[in-house]
């Protein structure tokens, strides 16, 4: 009797692990950032933008999007936690990690286990080097540092540049590598080029004090914009007010708490999306995002839109079903990435078999408080 | 020469916010004997209050001040009370390692109330920048309040240690806690106050560090924290006025330091001349040595 009773309790926890993956009718993915920490706005941007694209696929019929996002406090270890969180959770694919480092630390192991990845912005070239298994939807680094270089250059913003760049982490370091000589190329004098040592210095006077004084007309600015927000402050307090260029880590500080936004006035910044466009698909994604979340979406979160569609994209043309297994899902995307053409927010995009995409880089300048594209 | 005047006064608004800190420190280490390392912290929590009196409840900034410096006055006793008295005869290890769980609990409430996105801090001075020499040479107005508070704050403490009876009574509790608790002085209340003032003090320097450099966030009193320990141990941990010199020394050392020396090595100058003013001066540049009658 008591065999009869536990054989059947084996069935009936069999059954109930079972049960889920029948019924389900959904593909899954993991969405993997930091939704708390220093980059919380990053990783919340994504997670929601994502959600957006997968509810409006969702509604349409056809496949069906589950998203399950974790949170990886920008700390490569806890992402591979929340990579293994997400996989147990049954995802098929990731859409993540968001930043660089937990990308790369989750892009080696996703590589291993054949788990497709597609990152919506983690941008060093380490993220997708040497692993066919991750491709990205933003520019690579040295992509955003060349593109920088290139756009100063042909809207003759400065002659003399002053850099400014964090030489502890391979986001700013990687961006700054291929500005110099890019810069140096098209005639550009670089008079200064200071360094921070991490994401938590706050005195910024001798960076700036060298470049004001050896006359810089733009400060190139491959930071976070957290240390760039003490930067506009403290450049404003000493009263030296030049061109301040960022790229999309600069994205995000007009939505910092506190913010005095008229610091940030004029600063321009290299971003594939900005949420002022006149197109329909931004309007109507920028309208979304506000009723939901009551803010204007950063490039993050378009960057995300953008991922879950590309994603969906391959894998209609793949006939991937929610049944598939991850490792055989991740062989068809490889192959459907590289033939597809999508156009999203951020720009009409293809890709090579490394996993870096192709797109044109746009501007946009922060007046009265919002982003005006450029031209 | 001016490009040296100006490093100078960024050296010393640097350094006049570590000094701010260090009093605290060391006014706590001289009295309890005790390494406050949660202090760094009280001083993140003093700046989230004041931030949240200016920017939610729409407090001027003196007020806020104040509202900042009465919570940490109470966290400081409360923490005092729940987390050290009870080990005021355990070996000074156990309290240090109280400490620092103490600090990293605060950095986590921190976490929970505020959380992790980073906010601005706007300033609480609000004036313009002084400017000199045809706009060569600024110095900003927080720089000057921070160095006026921290002048006021050693004048203030010195006389207080030195003529009132509370003060008496602190210096004899630093000397001798079971001497003077047979003269009558009631230890626990003296190191209360002493908690009191220490993180009263916090408050002020969590907004004038803030103040100068607007980033707050959950870890913002950390790395401030370890230098202003520093600065202390530098002056000599225990003095006041050692407090306010090694301070200055030490910003003024970092910036000069970053400018002239190397911009990556800029904090490990710093620690490497608090190494060598610990070998030739073993109890810092104005501390006492005490010698004990066998």
């Amino acid at each position: 009797m008591k065999k009869l009773v536990s054989v059947l309790m084996v069935f009936v926890m069999a059954m109930s692990f079972a049960m889920p993956a029948m019924a389900e009718g959904a593909i899954k993915m993991g969405v993997i950032g930091p939704l708390t920490g220093g980059a919380a706005i990053y990783g919340n941007a994504v997670a929601r933008g994502a959600q957006i694209a997968a509810d409006e696929i969702n509604a349409k019929g056809g496949i069906q999007i589950e998203l399950n996002a974790q949170d990886d406090e920008h700390d490569p270890e806890k992402s591979i936690n929340a990579y293994n969180a997400v996989m147990d959770d049954g995802a098929q694919m990731i859409i993540g990690s968001v930043t660089s480092k937990p990308c790369e630390a989750v892009g080696a192991v996703a590589y291993e286990e054949r788990v497709f990845m597609l990152t919506p912005s983690a941008s060093s070239p380490a993220a997708i080097e040497g692993k066919d298994n991750v491709y990205q939807i933003c520019f690579t680094d040295p992509n955003q540092g060349s593109a920088s270089a290139e756009y100063i250059a042909a809207h003759n913003l400065a002659k003399k540049v002053a850099i400014i760049y964090n030489n502890g982490d391979v986001y700013s370091t990687g961006i700054y590598q291929t500005f110099e000589p890019k810069a140096k190329e098209l005639g550009l004098e670089i008079v200064s080029v200071t360094t921070v040592p991490d994401d938590t210095a706050t005195d910024f006077s001798v960076q700036l004090a060298d470049a004001k004084n050896k006359g810089a007309e733009l400060v190139f600015l491959p930071i976070y914009y957290t240390p760039a927000s003490m930067i506009l402050t403290q450049a404003n307090a000493m009263g030296y007010a030049p061109t301040f260029f960022g790229v999309d880590g600069m994205d995000g500080i007009l939505t910092m708490e506190g913010f005095d936004a008229s610091l940030a006035e004029g600063v321009l910044l290299l971003t594939p999306f900005s949420a002022d466009a006149e197109d329909d698909m931004t309007k109507n994604f920028v309208a979304k995002y506000n009723e939901l979340y009551g803010e204007v979406p950063n490039q993050f979160a378009a960057d995300a839109y953008d991922a879950v569609y590309a994603a969906v994209a391959a894998i209609e043309a793949a006939g991937i079903t929610p049944d598939t297994p991850y490792e055989e899902v991740c062989e068809l995307m490889i192959e459907q990435m590289q033939k597809l053409e999508i156009t999203g927010l951020t720009g009409t995009m293809t890709w090579d078999a490394t996993g870096a995409v192709s797109k044109t880089p746009t501007a946009v300048k922060i007046e009265n408080g919002v982003y005006v594209g450029m031209e | 020469m001016i490009q040296f005047l100006s490093y100078l006064c960024n050296g010393i608004s640097l350094g006049s916010v570590y000094a701010i800190i260090a009093l605290g420190y060391t006014m706590v280490y001289g009295i309890a004997k005790m390494l406050n390392f949660a202090h760094g912290d009280v001083i993140m929590i003093g700046a989230y209050i004041a931030f949240c009196a200016m920017q939610y409840w729409g407090f001027p900034p003196v007020i806020s001040v104040i509202a900042a410096m009465v919570v940490c006055t109470a966290l400081g006793v409360i923490i005092e009370r729940l987390a050290y008295k009870p080990l005021r005869k355990a070996t000074s290890l156990a309290v240090l390692i109280t400490a620092i769980g103490m600090s990293y609990l605060l950095q986590n409430v921190a976490l929970l109330v505020w959380g992790a996105n980073p906010k601005s801090f706007p300033s609480v001075v609000g004036l313009g920048a002084l400017s000199m020499l045809n706009g060569q040479l600024i110095i900003t107005s927080e720089t000057i309040v921070t160095i006026t508070a921290c002048v006021v704050i050693m004048i203030v403490l010195t006389l207080f240690t030195s003529k009132t009876k509370m003060g008496k009574a602190m210096r004899v509790v630093s000397e001798d806690k079971g001497a003077a608790e047979l003269m009558g002085i009631n230890v626990n209340a003296t190191i209360s106050l002493t908690f009191a003032i220490g993180s009263a003090l916090a408050a002020v320097a969590g907004v004038l560090l803030c103040s100068a450099y607007p980033t707050l966030q959950p870890t913002t009193g950390a790395m401030p924290g370890i230098k202003a320990f520093t600065a202390a141990v530098f002056g000599g941990i225990g003095s006041i006025p050692g407090a306010m010199l090694g301070g200055i020394l030490l910003g003024v050392i970092e910036i000069l330091g970053k400018a002239y020396v190397s911009m990556e090595l800029g904090d490990a100058f710093v620690f490497a001349v608090l190494i060598v003013v610990l070998l030739v001066k073993p109890t810092g540049l104005l501390g006492k040595t005490i010698h004990e009658k066998v």
